[in-house]
């Protein structure tokens, strides 16, 4: 199926594929450092397993980042 | 209050701006922009927020500066070493710009100080490491409501966005709570091109100042997102989460908590 990931369309191999399974099929290496946006929508982290992508769908990765001093 | 006349050379090339000029400046001259943590993100922002004339720079960090710092946090220089981070970096604000009071706090910024710290600034700009110090700071500024920059950096990667509490999205709407603290790789530990702090201090010195002034169109309802690899930025565009913890209709965070701190062996 065709998506639409980090605004990049992309062809999946697979009919149905949750998150969770399009985060491992894309290489991301830490999913829990990922906030996912899913046609708008931002997914709660324990919902990766459970919520289906389909075709034509807009996917967003974003990555936690950090980085600048340690205060707390 | 009026511009005197080395005021009128030294912003020159402000009030040659048609969008900011005179006005644009005194603005400037009176406002009051907090920056919390005086690091890779916060040394560039301070800088040129200094240099600008902001009339009032807080800012916020408990930390010395160390050798492994001077990489990246140019407002630091090598004589700095042990000094703490807060003085460093006003000793260097002063010397630009002595236009400008530099109220520093050498402090942790915890669910119990941070409210009664922001209040009274019109802009923050969080220049922080942790998960932890980014929701803190978005859940105090939307409760206090006052407008801030979210900025971070990994590796070769930079992200920032800009927040007006209740108008636009804020950091939680997109990211809705810390990643598991033992997880996460920060700065400290996953290194960072220190240019690529740079980049990103000096987006969020930007956005505090056309805020400010009022100029153009702050990074709203957007994450601007890029790779210094190839040098392609993008923009991701949202709205407001109707689920959000804290600035939602359903929100539930009404009193600050700390949260659990990513383990972390290294200062930044
Ligand atoms: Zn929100």
């Amino acid at each position: 199926m065709r998506l639409t990931i980090n605004g990049k369309e992309e062809t999946i191999e697979k009919n149905s594929v949750t998150v969770a399974q399009l985060l491992t099929e894309m290489n991301v290496e830490m999913p829990d450092m990922v906030s996912v946006e899913l046609n708008g929508d931002f997914l709660e982290r324990e919902n990766y397993d459970g919520i289906e992508v389909q075709e034509n769908d807009r996917v967003e990765f974003l990555y936690f980042m950090g980085g600048g001093s340690l205060i707390g | 209050m009026n511009l005197n006349e080395e005021q009128i050379e030294r912003y020159s090339r402000h009030i040659l701006l048609k969008d900011v000029g005179v006005e644009g400046q005194m603005k400037l001259l009176n406002a009051k922009v907090l920056i919390i943590g005086a690091g890779g993100l916060g040394a560039p922002a301070a800088m040129y927020l200094a240099a600008a004339g902001v009339g009032t720079i807080g800012i916020a960090d408990k930390d010395k500066v160390d050798i492994t710092n001077l990489q990246r946090q140019i407002i630091h220089f090598t004589k700095d070493i042990d000094v703490e981070k807060v003085s460093s970096a006003k000793e260097k604000m002063n010397q630009i710009n002595p236009d400008v009071e530099v109220k520093t706090y050498n402090e942790f910024l915890m669910a119990n100080n941070i409210r009664e710290i922001i209040r009274g600034y019109d802009f923050v700009i969080d220049g922080t490491d942790s998960f932890a110090s980014k929701f803190l700071i978005n859940d105090a500024c939307v409760l206090e409501g006052i407008p801030f920059s979210h900025g971070g950096i990994l590796r070769f990667d930079g992200q920032t966005m800009t927040v007006k509490p209740n108008d636009t999205a804020c950091y939680r709407c997109v990211f809705i709570k810390p990643p598991p603290a033992n997880v996460v790789p920060t700065c400290s530990q996953a290194g960072v091109l220190g240019a690529i702090a740079g980049m990103l201090g000096t987006i969020q010195a930007a956005e505090a100042l056309k805020f400010i002034t009022g100029v153009g169109e702050p990074l709203y309802n957007k994450l601007l997102s890029f790779d210094a690899k190839s040098m392609r930025f993008r923009e991701i565009k949202f709205k407001k989460n109707d689920k959000c913890g804290v600035c939602s209709e359903n929100a539930h965070i009404t009193e600050l908590k700390d949260e659990e701190q990513a383990a972390c062996d290294l200062t930044t």
